[in-house]
């Protein structure tokens, strides 16, 4: 079970939390045009990488906030994790 | 009772207490401290099963967690329980234990007939000749192995044990309780970090409980149960024994299973039968010790073969002989240490070993005892066919191919050593690549994957003096790291004699002339022959291997098997033995009850069960209850002897006519305050928002954004920047989730705040032409005239005296009411409703009448909004704005999602206005068409309509537009159905929605 450091709570098993998919997924803003492929880039294609990724959790057995963790994928470590509305550098 | 093999003067057992027991219907007597095995073995009983396949006679052939022969079938207290063994299970009073695999006894065994026909089972047979005829399995093949095979058979009664789970944290978590481990906890916890120490077995010291070494001027056992004293003193070290680690997961997450009470004979009130302990460790000290291996030989699964070190064992911690004319094979020095033992209790061992010179101080010690040692001989054959009656040995060539001329030798056990395996399993599955040891032939852990470090014997390390040094060492850097103490502590001399190098000997090879069987897999028959057949047949990879044999894949997992089937594959394949690769090694270590993984999470409590604040007033009135996701909701108010059908179309008819009640709690609220939340409902809901004026409710649908219906419901303005949304039961917490994402890491800009108020309101649906007397009867000082409070519009209420929030919203498409209190006083609004509503002859309904209702009426719910349809479908494209965006819209514009022909919702009535159609059912054109009949649509909701008295469905069709007025049949292949149906309307009653506004 991961063990993920939550930015606002602290340290906490993978259970308080539920997965959120790539975090690195931009909405195309309100009201502009979207190509198809763009649109479909959106909602469907991903990468499915196999290493370092960027991914969305929402402690959502604790403080609801959702967070971004850079785990990989393959070994399952974990190396940062940020605030929603942190940058990610 | 005497019991024949047990010894004077030595052992561990507590002989002031004797328990008896019984083994298959016999009793017999054994000490507190015994295990089954030992109690068995101490009165000479050796046979105790037949084997997987050839049902061959099984005896012991450990002493611990590597068993395996001795399986039994336990009896405690009532309960049994399969796949125990016997060398694990502790003796307790009135112990109840028998053979499994074998029919009608273990001492005449039917199966054993597959011994003679095992020419015809070798590897692979299963799959081979079982599979023909096809029509066979089921009905001969399959029944004829589930009865001949297996190890036990699993109670159906439910258990009455209890288990519970634990989490705890610790700093430094050490799997074993042996030298290595004792001398790591104790640097550790000296610094006062967080140790808990796990030992399997019930006693602690590991290999100092039997080994002949001295540390720090005492007797190692002497030493390691003053450590252990010392330990168990300290407040920051938790010490456990019957406690088996037995996985390794991610982020240094070890699963530990501790055996509470299987040693007693009941357990104690309060007490668990098992605890589990979910540890989160920061460091984690393997030392797990090794076990020892076997080497392969003629007949080396006949009773009284077993490894050397297990014989040791059982004399040294129980008093126990394994035998009185014993014969000790080795490849090493181990061997002669239990030969050593035998001498000093008055037996006469032989030893084989086969090395042509070996020197060591421990073999000196055996020529002075005056053992009678045979150097360059191996056992080439067991005799004896229940037990063993002498051995076949032979010397053997330097190069160890040539065997010499063939001599019988009277014994009547053979106590095999064919060196140690460190037992790596912990630490290959923390992610730990293994890596091999030449020079003890063996895999040790390589770097160390996750925060764990093997010491000892699991990491290939068999002197004592490098364990302690490196342990204590490693014990007082690990925890110095976290608490910043650095306690020194001096490390104690070491006495333990030296011992030689073996010469990797593992498998006697065949005389001239013979076929005796050579197992490497105990439990699962897994002969020489059939890795040679296997390979033979083209299986290369180890993982392949091991399947088609089945090498490895008892409930032993190869504990004493894996390394030599390595060998012989190598060997064959002539590769070296790391090039071949070990299979991987995967949790459980060793077989854990799913009773204790699945702990309190039984019955009732395997979710938790959510009541409305009236609930005790619905079982008081008779509700027959449905689960409605974690909610229990009544599903109708029984009255006399009615069934459901009668129950909820009573129910759903006297709103129609009268006035109903339905309890709506479950309905999801979420409150929804700041200055944009308009601009967020705007943008979460298809319909617009902006212009919903306060004191008005608005009917919403939102969207994911692959443009798929995800929830709908009635959101209300409460104040200028206040709204109150309400969802569905089920998709409530979703919704929540949805909100908060868009909130927090989409639209941030967007100042609203979202909180879950399901909990905070009861709510009560007063639905029917009379509902507004109701209403007014209840409200006195509040104008709800359809001018004062007019379809959509709310208002807040005093329901005498308590402040109420009154909704005028319809699911059931009647004039209908939703009032809201704080749920403590849901039970006095309930009341009052009933109290009130009296002379409109009010009735409360169910969840089956509230469907009825909503589906005669054509609204959507659940069963249409399945995760698989857009607004269109659901005739809901009315609600989608042309004008502003929202999440999914751009989806709408899909191919698939815009087609001429696209499904949509449509109502379904049987041609005999007689027939119920099952949900589920397919809607096809022609119902004689040959398979697969082309599906035209499903029907998604079934009800018996009240306002016409004929069944009326829902269902999504293709091109549902232009189908009305169709006929069609309705198949359910399930009920074994076909009823001929006609199209209509979705909109089955009220169809110009003129009651909800009246």
């Amino acid at each position: 079970m991961l063990y993920i450091n939550c930015p606002h709570c602290g340290m906490r098993s993978q259970n308080e939390f539920s997965y959120g998919g790539d975090a690195s997924v931009k909405r195309p803003e309100l009201n502009k045009e979207v190509s198809d492929q763009e649109w479909d880039n959106f909602v469907y294609n991903r990468k499915s990488l196999r290493g370092k990724h960027l991914e969305l959790w929402q402690h959502i057995s604790g403080c609801r906030q959702w967070i971004k963790v850079e785990r990989d994928t393959a070994t399952h470590e974990i190396f940062r994790t940020f605030k929603a509305d942190e940058e990610v550098a | 009772m005497t019991q024949a093999f047990r010894i004077e003067n030595s052992g561990l057992i507590n002989r002031d207490k004797k328990l008896s027991f019984k083994f298959n219907g016999k009793t017999y007597f054994g000490y507190e401290g015994d295990t089954l095995a030992s109690a068995l073995l101490a009165n000479g009983v050796h046979l105790v099963g037949r084997s997987f396949k050839y049902h061959r006679p099984r005896g012991f052939f450990g002493a611990g967690v590597d068993e395996p022969y001795a399986v039994v079938q336990l009896y405690r207290n009532g309960e049994t329980e399969p796949n125990i063994k016997a060398t694990e299970q502790e003796l307790f009073e009135g112990l109840e234990a028998k053979s499994v695999n074998c029919w009608p006894s273990v001492n005449f065994d039917i199966g054993a007939i597959n011994n003679f026909l095992r020419i015809f089972l070798p590897a692979g047979f299963y799959y081979k000749t079982f599979m023909w005829p096809k029509s066979f399995w089921y009905r001969i093949y399959e029944p004829f192995i589930r009865k001949a095979a297996g190890l036990g058979v699993a109670s159906i009664k439910h258990d009455k044990e209890r288990y519970e789970h634990k989490y705890e944290y610790c700093d430094l978590l050490i799997a074993g309780s042996g030298p290595s481990g004792l001398a790591g906890a104790y640097a550790a916890a000296k610094n006062g970090a967080k140790v808990i120490l796990a030992e399997d077995k019930p006693r602690f010291g590991g290999s100092l409980l039997t080994s002949d070494v001295n540390i720090g001027n005492q007797s190692g056992k002497d030493w390691a149960e003053g450590i252990i004293a010392e330990l168990k003193t300290m407040p920051n070290v938790v010490v456990k024994n019957r406690s088996q680690i037995f996985g390794y997961y991610d982020h240094n997450m070890l699963v530990m299973s501790e055996k509470v009470s299987d040693h007693l004979p009941s357990t104690k009130k309060y007490h668990p039968n098992k605890r589990l302990w979910y540890i989160r460790a920061k460091e984690v000290l393997i030392s797990s010790g090794s076990i020892e291996r076997p080497i392969v030989f003629g007949n080396n699964d006949t009773p009284g073969v077993m490894l050397s070190s297990a014989a040791k064992e059982y004399l040294k911690v129980y008093g126990v002989l394994v035998g009185k004319k014993p014969l000790v094979f080795t490849n090493n020095d181990s061997g002669y240490e239990t030969a050593i033992e035998f001498k000093k209790h008055g037996v006469d061992p032989v030893v084989l070993d086969s090395r042509k010179n070996p020197e060591s101080e421990i073999i000196d010690e055996a020529k002075n005892l005056g053992i009678n040692i045979k150097n360059s001989y191996v056992v080439v054959a067991a005799q004896g066919y229940k037990k063993v009656k002498s051995a076949d040995i032979a010397s053997i060539s330097e190069d160890k191919k040539q065997l010499g001329k063939i001599e019988n030798i009277q014994c009547d056990c053979i106590c095999v050593s064919g060196f140690w395996t460190p037992t790596i399993h912990l630490a290959s599955q923390s992610g730990n690549k293994t890596k091999f040891k030449e020079e003890i032939d063996a895999f040790v852990p390589g770097q160390s994957k996750q925060n764990e470090i093997t010491l000892g014997a699991a990491n290939g390390v068999f002197s004592l003096e490098e364990t302690l040094k490196t342990s204590f060492t490693a014990g007082s850097e690990l925890s110095k790291k976290i608490t910043e103490n650095d306690n020194k502590i001096s490390i104690p001399n070491v006495v333990e004699k030296k011992s030689s190098q073996h010469d990797k000997f593992w498998c006697v090879p065949l005389p001239k002339g013979k076929n005796y069987k050579r197992f490497l897999d105990f439990q699962n028959d897994v002969a020489v022959s059939d890795i040679e057949i296997a390979l033979r047949e083209g299986y290369r990879s180890i993982e392949h291997v091991k399947r088609y044999t089945t090498l490895g894949m008892a409930t032993d997992q190869g504990k004493t098997s894996n390394l030599n089937g390595l060998q012989l594959v190598s060997e064959i394949e002539n590769k070296v033995v790391p090039a071949v690769g070990h299979t991987t090694f995967r949790p459980p270590y060793t077989p854990v009850s799913i009773g204790a993984i699945v702990g309190r999470e039984v019955g009732k409590h395997s979710k938790p069960t959510r009541k409305s604040p009236m609930h005790s007033w619905h079982e008081k009135n008779n509700a027959v209850f449905v689960d409605a996701g974690v909610w229990l909701r009544p599903r109708y108010y029984k009255r006399g002897n009615e069934n459901l059908f009668e129950g909820s179309k009573r129910e759903a008819k006297n709103v129609r006519t009268n006035v109903g009640v339905c309890d709506v709690t479950t309905l999801g609220k979420i409150d929804i305050k700041g200055p944009d939340a308009a601009e967020l409902l705007n943008r979460v809901y298809t319909n617009a928002w902006l212009k919903l004026p306060v004191g008005k409710a608005r009917y919403g649908v939102m969207l994911r954004e692959d443009g798929i219906v995800m929830d709908d419901g009635t959101t209300t303005r409460i104040s200028e920047n206040h709204y109150h949304m309400t969802t569905t039961t089920a998709q409530a917490a979703n919704v929540l989730s949805h909100l908060e994402y868009y909130l927090q890491l989409v639209w941030p800009e967007l100042n609203v705040n979202v909180v879950s108020t399901t909990e905070q309101w009861a709510g009560a649906a007063i639905a029917g032409p009379k509902s507004r007397d109701l209403l007014q009867k209840l409200f006195p000082n509040s104008d709800v005239s359809n001018e004062g409070l007019p379809f959509m519009g709310y208002m807040e209420g005093d329901l005498y005296g308590v402040k109420a929030r009154i909704f005028r919203i319809s699911f059931s498409g009647e004039l209908a009411y939703e009032v809201n209190v704080e749920s403590d006083y849901g039970n006095f609004m309930w009341e009052k409703i009933m109290e009130a509503g009296e002379e409109f002859n009010i009735q409360p309904y169910g969840t089956e009448a509230l469907s009825t209702l909503r589906i005669e009426m054509g609204h959507v719910a659940g069963s249409e909004l399945d995760g698989r349809t857009i607004p269109f479908d659901n005739a809901l494209e009315g609600l989608v704005s042309k004008k502003k965006d929202f999440i999914g819209k751009r989806s709408l514009q899909r191919s698939a999602f815009i087609a001429e022909d696209r499904q949509r919702i449509v109502g379904v009535v049987p041609l005999d206005k007689q027939t119920s159609i099952p949900e589920g059912s397919h809607l096809v054109k022609d119902d004689k068409a040959p398979l697969p009949n082309p599906k035209l649509g499903h029907i998604s909701a079934s009800c018996w309509s009240v306002e016409y008295d004929n069944p009326f469905s829902l269902a999504i069709l293709k091109d549902g537009k232009n189908m009305i007025g169709q006929k069609l049949f309705a198949m359910s292949p399930l009920k074994n159905k076909v009823i001929p149906v006609e199209i209509v309307s979705s909109h089955y009653v009220d169809p110009k929605g003129e009651r909800v506004r009246s």
